[in-house]
């Protein structure tokens, strides 16, 4: 797909175009375009090692691509200060080791750092509110290296929240005297489209494999909630998924990778058919029957495929 | 403004935080109490009343100074203030490492920052006479200060290069780079032993011990400032390095400035160390221990940690040195001594409880 049709909207873009990442010895992303909507969840899947982590550190801004840009709002990410990016994109990366003992409480506030100039009236509101929504409040003042994998994945998640909770104004993110602005500005296809501020600039959670230490519950909860914070919010939601289910389920795009190319991107329920599946897993996919809540989602049953097991020795 | 739970029992793993100016009072608390004490104990007591009669006389400049007057003024006040300024610094530069290293196993002693400091001025001292005779004494306090402030930046530098490792601090290699810093400051002294005169020999055994009987006005005025300038600055870091303990590629993800941030925290912990060692020698373990013991009671917020470390750094020596003057009379323990006696068994103790993450 050729991100460049939208730039008459790139408000709501996080854009990677022909981004390409090199190690001695490896290219890890090959010409990998993909393009991400605000107000949507789009997933990124792929086999081990097909890059999902390092396309999503690019759309952090983390790792700067050898060639290709990443855009942010029509701008190369490289265009905004770390400051400004972080009041508007949160990230929580596979496992994050917390130094000393602070407590589930300071960690949140901890995302409230980039706002420390332009406080919001409600800051410790806010701090509550994220623990609330991924159900940590109960462990507000116990010490965070206390807590089990899950716990802590909900904590760090609460964090992003707390980061990006409220709309940032498109007059406080492009102040005036700043060359930045280039778009058009009634473009957008904000959902908080307010004239006297501007609008507000799209926000974006960016997740490394959030579902991966928690349990069966809180995966679909907390899919559910980044799902609502995109519908309701407007938020971005870019998340490194493995569970196809999950992603057919709570996903409106994907992009798949393999071996550090996209090899498919799109509404998530035309993107991974059986076809896919197998090509770029090796699994067959046979859809399940359609239970009570599946929506029109379709949900597959997995069995392993004929080839796949050439990887493992032994056997 | 801190949403607390609702229960007022604490469930396992829950922490209780002292107020952050409970722990700043009872820092301020503190350090004057042992000032106090460290003001009327020495070899020559001067009693609270007399003290009392000296600070009079200094206001209102007494014709016949007393010889309290001439011992305070002159020995102990100086003394007094080096140390505040020592532990300040001490108590600072461990806390700022800590939270750089993202340890609280890191301290300017154990990982070699003082010893390069101490190294460095050793090296100007007897190096300095050889080479350059006639330079005049001001002028070699300054150079002093800036050769140690040097060793310590080089040390700094080098032991967070060799300790990091994917964003991570290896903290093995940090122990283990300090030992090889603080062995080859060791020998390097040693060595000097060799070329230095008798005076000479009895600085750099001064340099390996620690005391502050140098203490003079004028190494205090310089020393003093810079340590006041130092902890201004140290105190500054105080939410980006909160931001640093999630590790640093999140800290930059929050718009932390992270390389800005070491940058400027390795350069105040060297200037502070670099000063105090010039003119005190090697005082160890006071950056371990303050910084643990503040966030004992605070938690590891560093806008308590940072100016915690320091007050209580400053109460602590002085605490010490007022031992170390008074337990061995007439005779004076060298303050670095009394400071590992201490520093040692909780150094050790710290081993034990943060052993399986080494």
């Amino acid at each position: 797909m050729n991100a460049r049709q939208f730039t008459g909207f790139a408000d709501g873009l996080l854009e990677a175009i022909g981004v390409g990442v090199e190690v001695p010895g490896k290219t890890l992303l090959r010409d990998a375009s993909a393009c991400f909507m605000a107000g949507q969840v789009t997933a990124i899947l792929g086999p081990n090692g097909a890059g999902k982590s390092t396309l999503l550190s690019l759309l952090t801004g983390q790792r700067a691509p050898a060639n290709g840009m990443v855009r942010l709002a029509g701008q190369p990410l490289a265009a905004h200060t770390p400051g400004d990016l972080a009041r508007v994109r949160a990230c929580v990366a596979q496992e994050t080791q917390v130094a000393f003992d602070f407590t589930v409480q300071e960690v949140v506030e901890l995302g409230r750092y980039p706002h420390r100039r332009h406080p919001s009236p409600q800051e410790s509101g806010i701090v509550l509110q994220a623990m609330q929504a991924t159900a940590v409040d109960h462990l507000a003042q116990r010490a965070l290296n206390t807590l089990s994998g899950g716990e802590k994945a909900r904590v760090h998640l609460a964090r992003a929240l707390a980061q990006v909770w409220e709309p940032v104004w498109r007059k406080a993110f492009f102040p005036p005297g700043r060359p930045k602005e280039k778009t058009d500005p009634s473009g957008g296809r904000e959902p908080h489209e307010v004239g006297e501020r501007g609008g507000s600039i799209s926000r974006w959670l960016l997740l490394d494999e959030p579902t991966a230490a928690l349990d069966l519950q809180h995966q679909h909860r907390m899919l559910q909630l980044v799902r609502d914070w995109a519908v309701g919010q407007g938020v971005g939601v870019v998340a490194v998924l493995h569970d196809l289910n999950l992603a057919l389920r709570y996903s409106d795009r994907c992009v798949v990778l393999r071996d550090g190319q996209v090899v498919a991107s799109g509404a998530s329920d035309q993107v991974l058919t059986p076809a896919c599946i197998e090509e770029v897993w090796g699994v067959r996919a046979h859809a399940a029957p359609a239970g009570e809540g599946t929506q029109r989602r379709p949900q597959y049953v997995f069995e392993p495929g004929e080839g796949d097991s050439r990887g493992f020795a032994g056997d | 403004m801190r949403p607390r739970s609702v229960n007022s029992a604490l469930l396992p793993g829950e922490r209780r935080r002292w107020p952050a100016r409970a722990v700043l009072g009872l820092g301020v608390l503190l350090l004057a109490l042992s000032f106090l004490v460290a003001s009327a104990r020495g070899s020559y007591v001067i009693s609270p009343l007399q003290l009392w009669a000296v600070l009079m006389d200094a206001l209102g400049g007494a014709a016949q100074p007393s010889p309290e007057h001439l011992v305070f003024m002159n020995i102990r006040l100086p003394r007094l203030l080096m140390g505040m300024a020592a532990g300040a610094a001490l108590g600072l530069s461990g806390a700022l490492m800590q939270g750089l290293f993202r340890n609280p196993l890191a301290d300017p002693g154990l990982i070699g920052v003082s010893s390069g400091a101490a190294l460095a001025a050793g090296t100007t001292i007897v190096l300095g006479s050889l080479w350059f005779p006639e330079m005049p004494r001001t002028l070699g306090s300054w150079t002093l200060v800036l050769t140690a402030f040097t060793g310590s930046l080089v040390v700094t530098l080098l032991v967070y290069a060799l300790s990091q490792q994917d964003g991570a601090t290896r903290v093995g290699l940090m122990l283990l780079a300090g030992i090889a810093i603080n062995a080859l400051a060791g020998a390097g002294l040693g060595f000097l032993t060799f070329l230095a005169t008798d005076e000479q020999l009895r600085n750099i055994q001064f340099w390996l011990l620690g005391s502050l009987g140098g203490a003079r006005w004028s190494a205090v005025v310089l020393v003093f400032s810079i340590v006041a300038v130092a902890v201004a600055a140290g105190l500054t870091l105080a939410k980006p390095l909160n931001a640093i303990a999630l590790g640093e590629a999140q800290a930059a993800l929050l718009g932390v400035p992270v390389e800005n941030v070491k940058r400027f925290a390795v350069l105040v912990t060297a200037l502070a160390v670099g000063a105090v060692t010039a003119t005190t020698g090697i005082i160890g373990f006071i950056g371990l221990m303050a910084p643990h013991c503040v966030r004992l009671v605070a938690g590891p917020d560093h806008r308590v940690v940072l100016p915690g470390s320091a007050l209580l750094g400053a109460a602590l020596v002085l605490a010490a040195d007022s031992v170390a003057r008074t337990i061995v009379q007439p005779a004076e323990l060298p303050l670095g001594v009394l400071t590992a006696f201490v520093g040692v068994p909780f150094f050790l103790l710290l081993l034990r409880h943060f052993r399986s993450r080494l």
